[in-house]
């Protein structure tokens, strides 16, 4: 288990939604719900600190798996997060992905932070960063309008393959 | 070292000519930025400024390059704060791309000198402006209302 304390936010989001906190907590915890607006990726949460988180592909193979840090509805979510089935991303340390929820005027701020252990590349973080725009986004438009966009998921950008093997080459997780 | 900047994409459910008009009609920016409007003809060149309708300035600059409906480029400098003014001007790209069936808009706000106070406000402002916006060409009603 990483050490909390010593993460760095690389990826910070945020996005006003016109809805309820209640609202939001469901959308980000509900299987069906993600499926949605996560690329078709149905999202697997135990209800308890300790539990064990999982998003998986369309067709239930496991895209990351990770332990619940806070179960806090409707207010902050907190779970790690391991890429699996991936080839050398697979090596790459646990991240934490965050979600804080709060009421904000009329609306709701939602808050997704990723954050590592390590001095990560922009080249990786690129990756998840314009994956995270496209699931915030329709996350949203879904909460707002009962529709999704049409966003599939584009994969790795160019240069992040590359980077995730010269990382895993050199672990400079465990220079610290 | 890469000079202080943020950050912007978020995708929005409708057309890059509509996308265009929303950020630079007088009438409809006022309604998805807390009834601030740019005062500008949108030419490469001209004068732009922020403004309120009792007349305070929010910011001010000009606009370097304009090309509707896929890219607008202002110079930009706040006038709302002394702290923030002070860190000088900055450069703001706005991207309109189709993608995937929707628009993907990036907002990219870059500080041309150093400082953190700029930027810390238009990382706080952006992401209320263009929540509002998204809402606004989707929904036909903001998501956050506030006063400034």
């Amino acid at each position: 288990m990483v050490d909390v304390a010593k993460l760095e936010p690389g990826t910070v989001y945020v996005t006003y939604i016109a809805a309820t906190p209640e609202q939001v907590w469901q959308a980000l915890t509900d299987p069906a719900f993600s499926k949605r607006y996560f690329f078709g990726f149905p999202v697997e949460v135990e209800q308890r600190a300790g539990g064990t988180f999982k998003l998986l592909y369309p067709d239930g193979r496991v895209h990351a798996r990770g332990k619940v840090i806070e179960w806090s509805p409707p207010r902050r979510l907190s779970c790690t997060w391991l890429i699996e089935g991936m080839g050398e991303f697979d090596e790459l340390p646990e991240c934490i992905v965050t979600y804080d929820i709060e009421p904000s005027g009329d609306a709701v701020r939602v808050t997704m932070t990723e954050s590592h252990s390590w001095d990560i590349p922009d080249a990786i973080l690129a990756g998840g960063r314009s994956g995270w725009q496209a699931v915030m986004s329709n996350l949203k438009s879904l909460l707002e309008t009962g529709k999704t966009l049409t966003l599939d998921n584009q994969g790795p950008p160019p240069g992040m393959a590359e980077a995730v093997k010269r990382a895993v080459a050199e672990k400079p997780w465990l220079k610290r | 070292m890469s000079k202080p900047s943020f950050v912007y994409v978020t995708y929005i459910r409708t057309t890059q000519e509509k996308l265009w008009a929303a950020l630079t009609d007088k009438s409809t920016m006022k309604k998805y930025w807390f009834g601030a409007f740019a005062e500008t003809d949108w030419k490469p060149g001209s004068p732009w400024a922020l403004k309120f309708d009792d007349g305070r300035v929010a910011d001010s600059g000009k606009i370097l390059e304009a090309d509707p409906p896929n890219r607008l480029v202002i110079r930009w400098q706040n006038e709302w704060k002394p702290e923030i003014k002070a860190e000088g001007w900055s450069c703001c790209t706005m991207t309109l791309e189709p993608h995937q069936g929707v628009i993907k808009l990036t907002v990219q706000h870059e500080l041309e000198g150093e400082g953190t106070k700029f930027i810390e406000a238009v990382s706080g402002g952006w992401p209320k402006i263009l929540s509002n916006l998204k809402s606004l060409l989707e929904t036909g009603a903001v998501a956050y209302e506030t006063k400034v």
